[in-house]
């Protein structure tokens, strides 16, 4: 445990090559137009509850700090509204930066375990892979069972109301041709020249 | 003009009754609509977090479908799958390396991905191709005295806003008067819902959807109408909890603006899924079904 919590970051704990193999890549490249004039934290509605706002991620990450930048919860509480992508003055897609170090994230194990937020983007995406749809009822089943079962047992009532009014299913939804669909996505991967999703 | 109809998972699940007066809605304005076969899962924003190119790949089988159908363009009623759609199909044009990719993916699932078809929302259909005027003279009951908060959301205007004004969107506000009700002025109508959050980290989700219910009734608002599934999830499941967690000053009905527009057509209250929710559209059922 810190005796003193590390305020401070140093040039030492830097990796440059992290900055360098992000903005690098297609999707960060504006990473470099920011200002940090703080429109994204300030327009956050959820930056109130993230332990670096939107501007220090942005700025961590370009410097090269990879720890912080991929273990933060900030990374994981964005919900993709891309309220500050659009007001950014200077057209920093910081949405698409967010879900690349969700993607990095979960490739370098580095998310903050006991997140749950995590383990349903891949509880998710397991889902769809090997069926081709998720299932709602299903998708949240897995997930408490995984994370936090005393939840799942307060969550009666409301399975119950879901269930009154057809809107909870039971059957697992699967498409019919799951075998193209797993070839499809297979390929995809093959050649983008990627490792197999962890 | 026939529409390839995207319903995505939730519509055949939590949001089910957004499917049924979607349908009940579009027949009533006799448009063609027909389901893309073996359609799959959008990738929504949870594949994107984890594999960004499978969730090109996703979205691209699923438009490879649609163009099969001869259809004019894909609507799709979810918010979350409107965007991912649209937003992989950006990224497959943007991007030579990407769209070799995934095109060759698609071609050995044996399909071919051409990229020509529009992906639309049906705030947009409504408004744009079937119109306001054609709207109101089929309308059999109008919502006289309804006041509606209308909220949009956010992916279905960010982070690229095709059809209306991208921080004051105003296209259900006249679909809605339209259908003769009165919508109040609601400036949170963009705010995130608080999306999954809700599920996961359950405090913050439902403290950003109490914001919206409290809003909505300061503004004398009778219902909320919202045009995403997961939205709608949202604002109509946890009232209780909320009520727990924050006080009695957020009860409201919430429903789809489908369900409202079906009313003002003249659709039964059972085709559009109004027994399906969860705060009480009982005031709503006396007055108008």
């Amino acid at each position: 445990m810190e005796i003193i919590p590390q305020r401070m970051r140093y040039d030492s704990q830097r990796d440059p090559r992290f900055a360098q193999d992000l903005m690098g890549s297609s999707r960060c490249k504006t990473l470099t137009q920011c200002i940090q004039c703080g429109t994204c934290s300030g327009l956050c509605p959820l930056s109130a509850y993230m332990d670096l706002t939107p501007r220090r991620v942005i700025n961590l990450a370009r410097a090269g700090f990879k720890n912080d930048a991929l273990s933060c919860n900030t990374i994981w509480l964005c919900a993709s509204c891309y309220a500050c992508a659009v007001e950014c003055p200077k057209k920093v897609s910081i949405t698409d930066i967010m879900y690349s170090l969700k993607r990095l994230a979960i490739r370098e194990g580095l998310y903050p375990k006991g997140s749950p937020i995590p383990v349903l983007a891949r509880e998710f995406s397991r889902m769809v892979r090997s069926r081709g749809r998720a299932t709602e009822s299903r998708l949240v089943l897995n997930l408490y069972l995984k994370t936090n079962l005393l939840k799942l047992l307060g969550m009666w009532r409301m399975g119950l109301k879901l269930i009154t009014r057809g809107r909870f299913s039971f059957r697992a939804e699967r498409i019919e041709r799951v075998n193209e669909l797993r070839t499809v996505l297979a390929t995809a991967t093959a050649e983008a020249g990627e490792g197999p999703v962890p | 003009m026939k529409y390839a109809y995207f319903p995505g998972c939730s519509l055949k699940g939590t949001g089910r009754a957004y499917e049924e007066s979607f349908l009940a809605v579009c027949g009533a304005l006799g448009m063609e609509v027909e389901e893309i076969p073996d359609w799959n899962c959008c990738g929504a924003t949870a594949y994107m977090s984890v594999d960004e190119t499978q969730a090109l790949a996703l979205a691209a089988r699923n438009l490879a479908l649609a163009e099969r159908l001869q259809a004019g363009a894909v609507v799709a009623p979810c918010s979350g799958c409107y965007l991912e759609l649209m937003k992989s199909k950006k990224l497959i044009e943007e991007y030579d390396d990407t769209g070799r990719h995934i095109r060759r993916a698609i071609q050995a699932g044996g399909l071919t991905y051409f990229g020509k078809i529009a992906i639309r929302h049906p705030l947009d259909v409504f408004v744009n191709d079937v119109g306001l005027e054609a709207i109101r003279s089929k309308v059999r009951q109008p919502l006289t005295g309804l006041h509606v908060a209308p909220y949009y959301g956010c992916q279905v205007v960010r982070p690229f806003a095709t059809f209306d004004d991208q921080r004051r969107p105003t296209s259900m506000d006249r679909l809605l008067e339209a259908a003769g009700a009165a919508p109040v002025d609601f400036p949170l109508r963009t705010r995130c819902c608080g999306g999954s959050l809700t599920g996961t980290v359950t405090e913050v989700g439902l403290r950003l959807t109490y914001i919206l219910l409290r809003e909505a009734t300061r503004r004398g608002a009778d219902v909320i109408a919202a045009c995403c599934p997961l939205c709608q999830f949202n604002l109509d499941s946890y009232q209780r909890e909320i009520k727990r967690r924050h006080g009695g000053d957020a009860e409201i009905p919430v429903v789809y603006f489908t369900q409202l527009l079906g009313l003002a057509l003249g659709a039964p209250a059972d085709r559009l899924g109004l027994r399906r929710n969860i705060s009480s559209v009982r005031p709503l059922l006396a007055a108008w079904a």
